[in-house]
């Protein structure tokens, strides 16, 4: 319980987490603040390439085990399946239409590639290893939710056309799977020595601009809350705090199953735990423009990942940790 | 200088419909277009703005073209089907145009 704590409070002190909580401050107190728009897709970019390739050499430096092929069907797997839990437990707890149930479920079931990075940035400045291929994982995990919450959707008697060839294409091809998949292997296939020429880029400004961006995110998550207060009722708020610990008690479980290092497991932690809130609602609009997108994005934006990125994070860290003796 | 009647039609939807509507504009023989960033606005959902927006799902754009007048209802009928169950205003002016054989 003392390692959890002292985990959290060093955790809410860093300058990550404090640049998130000025964001959220600045736009609950209505400040002009504002970070350009390609300013921050610009850092986007940049944090998913650093990550990829990051992930990639690790690979490279470590080899590939049996683990491997295992956890990405577990990514794959758990993304398919967490909407299915999602969805029961936001029934009982929403009282929501079965289309925004379904489609709040789809962002459960998928991830959040910015808590994915703060969990890894974490995890380096306490020195615990994790698998590289984590990347990898992250990026399976993003899809197969989407699937399950709009079969969630026909199995109810809804239209079922809502799945077409271009939907499927861009929900597998999205700029962020492309670049996250795409940097790994540049990663994997030039190992330390790609990263030697390229590392003052990528490494040394890495947690400064993961500071600027968790800004962003934080103007963004506190603008959401703002406006989307009127939508979210204590039941659909309880949700999304009480859905990533779900998701992480599931993600812990198949960690451990796998038998990967104590970094590995909390990541599978975050992972499963974490909301989608760039490649999902997308999706959703597409195929859902009934769902509120008021639910979905500030459920997501504005209350998971805030508590993941403050409480999640060390909390998963510090069980996985336990359980695995890392 | 002599001019010729045409039809304006604005289209303005979310980003994310934007390759599907003029994939069935291009269907109905409108190949030409032009699109505009859509800054904000409010409306039946409430305000919105593209300030803070975080994916493409968040985005509006606003889809212009001109034709000639005989080729609107079939834009029309082709654009319904993308926009019936979206987010969207479709706007039809009337205009003119100095090259007629270039609509």
């Amino acid at each position: 319980m003392d390692q959890i704590v002292d985990l959290a409070a060093t955790n809410l002190l860093s300058p990550i987490i404090l640049s998130f909580a000025l964001g959220i401050a600045a736009a609950l107190a209505r400040s002009d603040l504002n970070i350009p728009e390609a300013v921050a897709k610009g850092m986007s970019i940049y944090l998913l390439f650093a990550i990829g390739f990051k992930g990639g050499v690790s690979v490279a430096d470590h080899g590939i085990d049996a683990t491997l092929a295992s956890s990405l069907l577990a990514g794959i797997v758990l993304s398919a399946v967490l909407p299915l839990i999602a969805f029961g437990l936001l029934q009982v707890m929403g009282n929501l239409s079965r289309l925004d149930v379904a489609a709040v479920a789809a962002h459960y079931g998928s991830i959040s590639i910015v808590t994915f990075v703060a969990a890894t940035s974490v995890l380096e400045s306490s020195g615990i290893a994790s698998e590289g291929y984590m990347v990898a994982v992250a990026a399976t995990m993003e899809a197969p939710a989407i699937l399950s919450a709009l079969w969630l959707i026909t199995r109810g008697g809804g239209d079922n056309r809502r799945m077409d060839g271009a939907l499927l294409r861009e929900i597998m091809l999205n700029g962020s799977i492309v670049l996250l998949v795409g940097s790994f292997a540049i990663g994997w296939i030039t190992g330390a020595d790609g990263l030697a020429k390229i590392e003052s880029f990528i490494v040394s400004p890495f947690q400064g601009v993961l500071c600027l961006f968790l800004l962003d995110m934080g103007l963004v998550a506190g603008r959401g809350l703002r406006e989307g207060q009127a939508v979210l009722r204590p039941g659909i708020i309880a949700f999304g705090v009480v859905m990533p610990i779900v998701g992480a008690t599931i993600g812990l479980a198949t960690g451990l199953l796998l038998g990967i290092s104590s970094g590995g497991v909390a990541l599978f932690m975050v992972l499963s735990a974490s909301a989608s809130y760039i490649a999902v609602p997308a999706a959703m609009r597409v195929a859902v423009p009934e769902a509120n997108p008021s639910i979905y994005l500030t459920l997501s934006l504005g209350v998971t990942f805030p508590f993941n990125l403050t409480l999640g994070i060390p909390i998963y860290l510090s069980i996985a940790s336990a359980l695995t003796g890392g | 200088m002599k001019t010729h009647q045409a039809k304006r039609v604005a289209i303005i939807i979310e980003q994310v419909m934007q390759s599907r509507l003029t994939d069935v504009m291009a269907d109905a023989g409108v190949t030409g277009w032009t699109m505009l960033p859509v800054l904000g606005g409010s409306g039946r959902s409430g305000t919105w703005s593209r300030e803070g927006q975080v994916s493409r799902a968040g985005g509006m754009v606003q889809i212009v073209c001109v034709i000639r007048p005989e080729r609107l209802d079939d834009l029309l009928e082709a654009a319904f089907r993308v926009v019936d169950r979206h987010i969207g205003v479709v706007t039809v002016s009337d205009c003119e145009v100095l090259r007629a054989e270039r609509f």
